[in-house]
């Protein structure tokens, strides 16, 4: 067991759990508003690939995440219009950004790449080169960002009204709609670079659908984080911590009885937890009062 | 006019996708006429075209269905996908285990086991539900991931073939094998896997419009669905619907697996699904939730499956990728609905739906 | 201070107020009365810009001001403290109060400069809380005391009130008016909306009685009575009687024993009561709205929990205290409950399907092995409601949204009548329903009566509750605390009974 409980395993488990902080707090905000966000998952994919394709073509990582944030906001935009606005069911509209976000990438780099659903191969240089230690301090910077904005700032204040009782919200002069679209379209910047990391941090170029239910790990760790910001990095920790030792597994320890130890149990631990949680076993875990429903002033 | 009002939104959400995905295939460089052409060209073509749309459309219509029962009782059963993967593996277990028996015994306890075993993963997110009123949206994703982690799990351990490369199980039973139509239908070829599922499907429509609207459980469901308090109030147990509904949910989705497994591949297939369960959703969001309008919109889908391959292979970049664009931008059209009626408000056709 | 001149307001097809003008002149407690349903709430909502008018204007210290959001309403000026309190349960008193007008700069809330700011106005208002308390942990009274300083704090020059003593206990209630007493003597300006005539003449310096949307009175407190005000609030002198014969009455049909009832927050909505229905006569219980009155039907319809309730509920020997609506409808219970569009109709269902609610999974209508449906037996017992309560346009095939209030109460209490029942419970028959409508419920309900049906009648229109009722029960904060005879009791009488409970 020594050789799986490593430091290696610890590396592992900040770059695996990287993509899933960014998209789980970037959720959060969206979530604390009252806008659902299953859309996370096709958020981190138009990142992703927006992040591969331009840093394909400009060769800096940097203008790549830029590109990987632009892309998430679009997305999360039109959610936004959607679900507030027009008061679209806001988990059949997250479910149809997913399906359109397996297909829009494929669609456009076949266009452009000529590929079947894949960006050309980034060279190395080109990658987001950080030490796992800078990745770990800037993931608890951004964790602490998120825990000050929500409470320590009027915008937080403000934000986690909205999303309990937008009425009482509105009738202490906050501007509901604003708010919500705010959430949203952060929700989209910090998937947007959770997607990027995927695709020029972890890899070196996107292929279809390449975040496979990233995004949706990282709703099942904002639940399994109540919705709370330190909470929530530590359930992407443990959910990453379970991915890792999953591939340091892989072939080095064995049943007693010489056959590999089934990764596929350890893959089920997040969704499993997150149903327990969510029925209320271990602790309670309250979402936000006023989550999923449209605000409608009058009767 | 109630009619033109059922049928006007999911048409002008269809058109308005077909357009923005017209400008996208513009922008990329190609022509949009020619690759719609191409797309409906190919899935009309008779026999193979016709064939594999309806071929696609079986799944469809299983999780359109799926979707649309657990809808009528005010739930999103965005599960249809783990549902319709344990019901498939359900029967290919019992396909193989009991493989020796006679087809008259072997098919209908097949049929029985896609059926529990959809019926099964469904139930769980309407317990949890009924029991601890815990999110049946957030428990069907969980139980997504979980549904296939646990069968390939199964297939990679117990039931693959030594040495097999690919992540499928050993062939079910002869006897499990359900007939291919091409052997009903002159000039339907039978290497065509369009089977006695896509019958089954059809009749399930039926069976489905006859339990919501013709009997007394579908009553008490559909009242549920659309006022829990006031069905409380009629004396009926809002908690037994929801477990019902999802239950029969989950059974609908199962089903797919008979389609997949007993009438195309004669095995499980670890990850055969092409986000059918999903697709569900839009099937049955674009049908407006009734039967007959699943089976229009599941064929509508099944085409742009069937379509999407042409497309790829005769245009110059259009992959068909574009499948699933139209897909998204068809679901986010009939979500946003409201973003149409404003301006049909105007001339009095506005029409309010519970979406 | 504050006018509005001439504002009209619809709800879909109903007018909530027309052409309301009111006047508060600054430094003065004024006095916003009338009925429920009476657009009081709705002018003061308008004010505060969370309603728009259709029409008029709002002037604010004599110049028109358009106010289309409650900020712009504090922006001017104005607070408001709603019915339902508008407060975020999770958070803090301090983050509610300065939430929308934070202090500190925009990246940094400054608490310390907000706990100044609340103790100083607790202490020049005698408003004590604890503003790091969680509001879900506090009282009803506490809450109110958040909201108010809510308005204090954002420099409301103007206080509307809308129905503050309603959550309040008699004690409460003069804590609550030498508040009030003090804001008026630091130079604030209070409205306050209620529909309790001891405590206007308590508190207020002038009234604005409203009735049916419309401004029907404007006094001066001390040159009024409760008489007046009652006249102008219902707008009779002499309460309407129904046609009826002296009733005759059997053995209960219903007796209920110390029934309590405990909410779901773990307060008794209901509170020791006791009384028996007879056949043929038809109880009234009058009381103020929210004295327990819908816990108490909803208890006798099954529609609770078993575990909220204690006592016992008896229909004729049974005891059904556990058990659940069916079984009670089974019985001959049937029930016309006070909000249709909640508990009594599937608004997306047709006519047809709305007329078997309840018997939709027994013989006749169930026809064919004991599972489907018969569109015909549905049909027929449509027709048969519809021709039989008048109820337009007589179309089975309609959904019942597309009908108006007073056509769906129709189908509702058609569809209970075809059960023959033995007890029918009904609340608020009346309400939204229009004069014609209202008289045909009342002659209906008494024929009912006259068949032997007994008949529990909640209402919170005093007028039909005496006029149809042949005993009269007063329940106040979950207790019944008095009976009166209909025949010869009085407004006055009743009334004080329902306000002060004693």
């Amino acid at each position: 067991m020594t050789e799986i409980f490593s430091i290696a395993l610890i590396w592992s488990t900040i770059r695996l759990s990287t993509p899933l902080i960014l998209a789980a707090l970037g959720g959060m905000f969206s979530e604390r508003s009252g806008v659902i966000n299953i859309a996370l998952e096709g958020m981190m994919l138009a990142g992703a690939f927006a992040a591969a394709s331009v840093t394909h073509a400009v060769g800096n990582p940097f203008v790549g995440v830029l590109a990987g944030m632009a892309a998430g906001l679009v997305i999360a935009l039109i959610h936004a219009v959607a679900c507030i606005n027009y008061k679209a069911d806001q988990v059949v509209t997250g479910t149809a950004i997913n399906i359109l976000m397996i297909g829009m990438p494929a669609f456009l780099s076949g266009a452009f790449f000529l590929s079947s659903g894949s960006t050309p191969q980034i060279p190395k240089e080109n990658l987001i080169a950080l030490t796992p230690m800078a990745i770990a301090f800037v993931l608890i910077l951004i964790t602490l960002a998120t825990w000050y904005a929500l409470y320590k700032t009027p915008f937080g204040l403000r934000l986690r009204s909205v999303g309990e009782n937008p009425e009482a919200a509105d009738a202490a002069g906050v501007r509901v709609a604003r708010m919500r679209y705010v959430g949203v379209l952060l929700s989209g910047v910090l998937a947007g670079v959770a997607g990027a990391y995927i695709s020029i941090g972890q890899s070196s170029l996107f292929t279809r659908n390449m975040t496979s239910g990233r995004g949706f790990i990282a709703l099942a760790a904002l639940i399994f984080g109540k919705w709370r910001p330190v909470q929530t990095m530590l359930a992407c920790l443990l959910f990453g911590l379970t991915e890792a030792v999953t591939i340091q597994m892989q072939g080095v320890v064995k049943l007693p009885s010489g056959e590999d130890i089934p990764v596929q149990f350890i893959h089920m631990v997040p969704y499993l937890l997150t149903i327990i949680v969510l029925a209320g076993f271990i602790g309670s875990s309250r979402p936000p009062k006023a989550i999923g429903i449209p605000y409608q002033k009058e009767r | 006019m109630s009619l033109f009002r059922e049928l006007i939104f999911p048409l002008i959400a269809v058109v308005a996708a077909f357009f923005v995905g017209g400008i996208l295939i513009l922008v990329i460089g190609d022509n949009p006429l020619q690759a719609y052409g191409l797309l409906f060209g190919s899935a009309f073509s008779w026999p193979v075209g016709i064939g594999y749309t309806l071929f696609y459309a079986t799944p469809l219509i299983f999780t359109g269905l799926a979707v649309l029962v657990a809808f009528r009782c005010g739930l999103l059963n965005i599960g249809a996908e783990g549902q319709l993967y344990i019901g498939a593996f359900a029967t290919a277990w019992v396909g193989i285990t009991f493989a020796g028996l006679s087809p008259w015994l072997l098919i209908p306890m097949c049929f029985i086991a896609a059926i529990l075993g959809g019926g099964m993963w469904g139930a769980i997110p309407g317990v949890l539900k009924a029991r601890f009123g815990s999110h049946e949206v957030i428990n069907t994703i969980m139980l997504n991931f979980i549904a296939v982690a646990l069968l390939s799990y199964f297939t990679q351990y117990h039931y693959k073939s030594p040495g097999d490369p690919i992540m499928q199980t050993v062939p079910i039973g002869e006897g499990a094998h359900i007939a291919r139509l091409g052997g009903f239908i002159p000039g339907l070829p039978e290497f065509i896997p369009l089977n006695l599922a896509f019958v089954l499907a059809l009749i399930c429509c039926g069976l489905v419009y006859i339990f919501l609207w013709r009997t007394k459980w579908g009553y008490e469901l559909r009242a549920t669905g659309t006022n829990p308090s006031a069905a409380e109030y009629g004396g009926i147990s809002v908690r037994k619907q929801i477990i019902v509904a999802m239950t029969i949910s989950g059974a609908l989705a199962g089903m797919v697996g008979i389609n997949e497994v007993l009438g195309y591949r004669y095995r499980y297939y670890d990850g055969f699904s092409d986000n059918y369960g999903f697709t569900g959703i839009a099937v049955a969001l674009l049908g407006r939730n009734h039967p007959v309008g699943v089976i229009i919109s599941a064929l509508l889908f099944a085409i742009l499956q069937r379509g999407g391959i042409p497309v790829d292979a005769f245009t110059e970049h259009v992959t068909k990728d574009i499948v699933q664009v139209l897909q998204g931008t068809i679901i986010l059209f009939v979500a946003a609905e409201a973003f149409f009626r404003g301006p049909f408000a105007k001339f009095g056709l506005l029409k309010r739906s519970k979406v | 201070m504050l006018e509005l001149r001439n504002i009209t307001k619809r709800f879909g097809a109903v007018l909530a107020n027309d052409k309301v003008n009111i006047v508060v002149k600054p430094g003065t407690i004024h006095a916003i009365v009338g009925e429920n349903g009476a657009g009081k709430s709705t002018a003061m909502r308008i004010a505060y810009g969370f309603y728009k008018a259709d029409e008029g204007e709002i002037l604010v210290d004599g110049k028109v001001h358009d106010i289309g959001t409650p900020h712009d309403a504090i922006a001017v000026g104005i607070g408001m403290v709603h019915q339902h309190f508008m407060l975020v349960d999770t958070m803090t008193v301090a983050e509610n109060i300065v939430l929308g007008a934070e202090p500190g700069s925009g990246i940094a809330l400054d608490f310390a400069k907000a706990d100044v700011e609340i103790r100083r106005l607790s202490e020049e208002f005698k408003l004590a809380v604890n503003p790091h308390a969680v509001i879900e942990h506090l009282s009803v009274g506490q809450q109110q005391r958040v909201e108010l300083l809510k308005a204090l704090y954002r420099h409301a020059r103007l206080l509307i009130l809308d129905e503050p003593t309603a959550v309040l206990t008699p004690q409460e209630v003069e804590e609550f008016f030498s508040i009030l007493r003090r804001m008026r003597e630091q130079g604030k300006t209070v409205v306050i909306i209620t529909h309790k005539l001891t405590e206007v003449l308590a508190i207020s310096d002038e009234v604005t009685v409203m009735r049916d949307g419309r401004v029907v009175g404007r006094l001066q407190t001390k040159a009024t009575n409760a008489a007046e005000l009652a006249r102008l609030m219902v707008g009779r002198e002499v309460l309407l009687r129904v046609e009826k014969t002296p009733a005759k009455t059997g053995n209960a049909e219903l007796s209920v024993r110390n029934l309590s009832v405990t909410d779901r927050g773990g307060a008794n909505s209901v509170k020791d009561v006791s009384f028996e229905v007879r056949k043929g006569e038809i109880l009234g219980i009058a009381g103020v709205e929210g004295n327990g009155q819908t816990e108490l039907m909803e208890a006798l319809a099954g529609l609770l929990s078993p575990s909220q309730l204690s006592g016992e509920i008896r229909v004729e020997d049974r005891d059904i205290t556990r058990e659940g609506a069916r079984l009670r409808r089974e019985l001959g219970i049937a029930h016309i409950p006070e909000d249709r569009h909640r508990r009594g109709l599937l608004l997306e269902f047709d006519l047809a399907e709305n007329s078997i609610l309840g018997v939709h999974y027994r013989h006749p209508i169930v026809a064919y092995a004991g599972t489907f449906l018969d569109n015909g037996a549905i049909r027929r017992r449509a027709v048969e409601i519809i021709e039989g309560f008048d109820v337009r346009p007589a179309n089975p095939d309609l959904p019942a949204r597309a009908l108006s209030g007073g056509n769906q109460q129709k189908l509702i209490i058609g569809r209970e009548f075809k059960v023959d029942p033995k007890l029918l419970l009904v609340s608020q028959p009346t309400r939204g329903v229009d004069i014609g409508a209202i008289e045909f419920i009342h002659r209906k309900l008494v024929g009912l009566r006259d068949s032997g049906c007994a008949v529990l009648l909640v209402s919170a229109e005093l007028e039909e509750v005496t006029s149809l009722s042949d005993r009269l029960l007063i329940i106040h904060e979950g207790r019944i605390v008095g009976e009166v005879d209909p025949r010869v009791a009085t407004i006055a009488e009743i009334g004080l009974l329902m306000t002060r409970g004693h």
